[in-house]
């Protein structure tokens, strides 16, 4: 679950931002140099060991680095990491400024104030990299002490890449007076990491119990080196009981991420699917220019985006909105056209019509790289569907992605809808079930089949939609997409809305669970063989029709 | 004795039609041959060496016209995966090449290439055996027959017919164009197999050799379209036939329609994995692109646009389209998708019997 972390005001900015450093370094620092002082009476102690640090005398500088470590005081911290990133300035008298690169202004070092005007001829301080070896841990541990807890938690992770021995102390007492369980978590595994290489094997054994418990899997390199260099049996057992649990945990991390990647890969062969089951079923036909609705879709999504960008930037952030109903209505109205324009004298020759609609790809594909070029165009997120939700540690999910999984329940549930309680689904079960009979009963079967032709297309420029999110835009979009969602239409049967989705669930998260473990490759020709030998058991696919099969 | 194989000639054609048969393949091989070889450069006669390879490819493509012809126009079957067991045969026979100039490639190894690259120490062992001519030119029909033989029995076991059957064939050799474009496969990766140098001995950049490839071809185009002829003129043709009309009235009738259609399909990747091992050596590569499904289901539309049901339709067409392919690609290359597209569509709709029936759709229309 996500991990909520208490929120600190942070930027109500000076003189209180002050004291609170002040404050929290005072805990920090129970070492006893500075942890007694008088709040105000540190600046006026500080500020000698400031002016050292503008000295271009190395070792002076160096000293006046160890003795602010000494004092602990996170008032030094702008200073020194001004100090580290080149930007401390040092006056003609030997008073140091901080220079704010970003706002361009002289700062003073304690206070943060800006100063006007500012001192003539400054020079920068001087560093070179055996101060800057001094300096990086210092300015860790004074971070540890810092108000905001993420600049705690960025100090924390640093110290448990790279520190050393020497770091434990600090690192225990800032372990102690945490509050901030993201932190907390991030000093413990420092410690812990620490821990591991030391002598004593008691120690060993507890940090390994910690890891155990965090379960991080980054660490998992060093426990195993430990394994190998280990004697003591017992420090063996707990190095691999806690490997064992991380190995679990991150199985499991990986399984739940690959269900759901796998979620988001069958929306989209269920929205390319759901038409051709449709019109399949319907008219007997396999629309090989199906995935070219997706094109289509996802084109005019892109449109769209470049109309909003270039007319109303204000609302770019809603060119979705728009780009929903005109794809849906773009590619129904190329599926009424293509079905009026050539498929209808087709009918009862559905190999012919296969290899026309596939001509008719070729010709959109085509157009479509006469139009927009043939590289791929950038389709960007809108923010509300940027970033991602942390499932579990190293498992994101991106919204788009979540965004796609609702999109598609809704629009199989119109699907539904539609086929369930309106008289064209009505009548377009009808003519499924039994064209000829459907004929006799009234129905106008041309009216049915252009408009579920229509509607079949209109699904997919939905898909094109929700495409356009997760991915590049390209030409040939729809290809690397068409032979999935027939895999699908196949294994789930003709015309069958429950097959459908169960087909596309099954291929896209089958799929997908299968990629890391025998790779993509391997895992579409295993799907493959799967429908290939699954036909031989059910060839009217999962939910067959029961009763008579024309034949 | 004699009398039989005169029956069984007959069968095939009447005396007029072999004479015109034979003159044609004489005229077609011969005829280029001489072109290229007797004919001075100079002459506007003279077929320059370059033409030799493309049109040895479209020899190859018309056998591929014939297998498909075969199965789509006479048994209806409308396969979109016979790429597969072209390049299949084209794989087969560039193995042989490759392996045929061990020690000769640009590292020195006993091993392709490819291989020394991947820092493969031993040959796998499905390359065992293709340093041997014989040995490469049998699987090269072996094995494309082999796997439609399976893919097939498991098909049309399970009564798997009409569009659904062509979306599985074309399944089938996307996953195969997967595979292959994996180096791992051990087959050279997306680059496939290429630089070859000899055959049998002989350089295959020499113009003598590639005429001899050429008029190769054209007989194995004569040998394939007699057989073709023979198959579709017998009683089992008949039966084919029938099934493609109307296959539960043939089953109900007592035939076994699964083995009838197995037969042919097999025999038609056997065919295609011929024309792939004529092919490579020509066109000097072979690489997984070859199985993309575009290519095979461009292989419908030169039987459709020929005339199905027409064995001489089908080559037809596969030599126009594959002409004008040529051409397009050069001097319009935005404009082919478009030709294409608009022949997919033009003669699905109005050209149901191909170029063949051209003659009685204008006699119909005049008719009215």
């Amino acid at each position: 679950m996500k991990r909520r972390r208490p929120q600190i005001k942070q930027r109500d900015g000076g003189r209180r931002r002050f004291f609170y450093w002040l404050l929290s370094g005072a805990v920090l620092a129970a070492t006893g140099a500075g942890g007694h002082d008088a709040a105000l009476g540190a600046a006026a102690d500080l500020d000698p060991l400031l002016r050292e640090l503008g000295s271009t005398d190395t070792d002076k500088v160096r000293l006046a680095v160890t003795a602010l470590a000494d004092k602990g005081d996170v008032a030094a911290l702008p200073a020194l990491e001004a100090l580290n990133d080149d930007n401390l300035k040092v006056a003609p008298d030997g008073a140091v400024y901080l220079f704010d690169a970003k706002e361009r202004v002289l700062k003073h070092p304690l206070t943060g104030a800006t100063v006007v005007p500012e001192p003539a001829n400054l020079r920068g301080a001087e560093t070179n990299n055996e101060i800057r070896r001094v300096l990086e841990p210092v300015l860790a541990q004074l971070k540890l002490g810092a108000a905001d807890p993420r600049i705690r938690l960025a100090a924390a992770e640093e110290l448990a890449k790279g520190g050393g021995a020497s770091a434990t102390p600090l690192l225990r007492k800032a372990l102690a007076a945490e509050a901030d369980s993201g932190v907390k978590e991030a000093l413990s595994l420092a410690v812990a990491r620490i821990d591991l290489t030391s002598e004593d094997p008691a120690k060993r054994i507890g940090a390994l119990q910690i890891l155990k418990q965090l379960g991080k899997g980054t660490i998992k390199g060093e426990i195993e080196s430990l394994l190998k260099n280990e004697r003591d049996p017992q420090v063996k057992a707990a190095a691999n009981a806690a490997l064992g649990s991380m190995r679990t945990r991150e199985f499991f991390v990986s399984a739940i991420g690959h269900v759901l990647y796998g979620l988001s890969l069958a929306s989209v062969f269920l929205f390319a699917a759901l038409g051709l089951a449709i019109t399949f079923g319907v008219m007997g036909v396999i629309n090989m220019a199906h995935g070219e609705m997706l094109t289509i879709g996802a084109y005019t999504t892109y449109a769209v985006q470049v109309f909003f960008q270039k007319h109303f930037p204000g609302a770019i952030n809603f060119y979705l909105v728009a780009a929903i109903p005109l794809a849906f209505a773009v590619a129904t109205l190329a599926g009424v056209a293509l079905e009026r324009g050539v498929i209808r004298f087709l009918y009862g020759r559905p190999l012919e019509t296969l290899l026309a609609t596939w001509g008719i790809s070729l010709c959109i594909i085509q157009t479509v790289r006469l139009f927009f070029g043939a590289s791929n165009v950038a389709v960007a997120n809108p923010s509300w569907l940027a970033g991602g939700y942390e499932v579990a540690s190293g498992l994101v999910l991106s919204y788009s992605r979540i965004g796609v999984v609702v999109f598609v329940i809704i629009a199989a549930l119109f699907v539904w809808l539609l086929l369930q309680k309106t008289t064209l689904g009505l009548q377009l079960r009808a003519v499924t079930q039994n064209r000829s009979m459907a004929a006799c009963m009234g129905i106008n079967t041309r009216r049915v089949d252009m408009l579920t032709f229509g509607l079949g297309s209109g699904i997919a420029g939905l898909g094109g939609v929700a495409l356009s999110q997760l991915g590049n835009v390209g030409p040939e979009l729809g290809q690397s997409y068409i032979l999935d969602s027939f895999m699908v239409v196949v294994l789930g049967g003709v015309g069958r809305i429950a097959g459908t989705i169960g087909a596309a669930l099954g291929l896209g998260i089958i799929q997908k669970l299968m990629e890391p473990s025998v790779g993509a490759v391997l895992g579409k020709i295993a799907v493959l063989s799967f429908i290939i030998l699954f036909i031989q058991r059910r060839p009217q696919g999962m939910f067959p029709v029961k009763g008579r099969i024309e034949a | 004795m004699p009398n039989a194989v005169t029956a069984s000639l007959s069968q095939v054609h009447s005396r007029r039609g072999w004479i015109i048969l034979v003159l044609v393949t004489a005229a077609l091989t011969g005829g280029v041959a001489a072109l290229n070889r007797a004919v001075p450069a100079t002459s506007s006669l003279h077929v320059p060496d370059y033409l030799i390879p493309l049109l040895g490819k479209f020899i190859c493509f018309g056998i591929v016209a014939l297998a498909m012809d075969l199965i789509w126009g006479y048994a209806g079957i409308l396969s979109l995966g016979h790429g597969l067991f072209f390049a299949l045969g084209g794989y087969a026979m560039g193995m042989y090449l490759m392996r045929s100039i061990a020690g000769e490639g640009v590292y020195r190894s006993e091993l392709p290439d490819f291989m020394v690259f991947l820092d493969w120490k031993e040959l796998p062992w499905f390359w065992y055996g293709f340093s041997n001519f014989h040995f490469a030119l049998f699987m090269a029909m072996a094995v494309p027959g082999a796997l439609a033989f399976v893919f097939g029995y498991l098909t049309f076991r399970s009564r798997i017919r009409g569009v659904y059957l062509s979306i599985v064939t074309q399944a089938l050799t996307y996953a195969a164009m997967l595979l292959f474009f994996r180096n791992n496969t051990g087959f050279g990766g997306n680059n496939g197999l290429t630089d070859f140098k000899r055959m049998l001995g002989y350089p295959l950049h020499d113009p003598s050799v590639r005429v001899t490839l050429f008029v190769i071809s054209g007989l194995v185009l004569f040998a394939t379209y007699v057989a073709c002829r023979f198959i579709v003129g017998s009683k089992y043709g008949r039966t084919m036939t029938a099934i493609r009309d109307s296959e539960l009235r043939v089953r109900f009738c007592g035939y076994d329609t699964t083995t009838h259609k197995l037969f042919v399909w097999t025999f038609s990747a056997v065919l295609c994995g011929l024309a792939g091992a004529l092919y490579v050596p020509q066109v000097g590569i072979i690489n997984p692109s070859e199985m993309q499904p575009s290519n095979s289901i461009e292989m419908a539309i030169w039987v459709a646009v020929g005339g199905r049901a027409s064995l001489v339709g089908g080559i037809l067409g596969a030599w126009l389209i594959n002409g004008a392919k040529s051409w397009l690609t050069v001097a319009f290359p935005s404009a082919w998708l478009y030709f294409l597209g608009a022949l997919f569509i033009l003669v699905t709709l109005f050209l149901p019997q191909g170029l063949v029936g051209i003659r009685a759709f204008f006699s119909r229309t005049t008719k009215r």
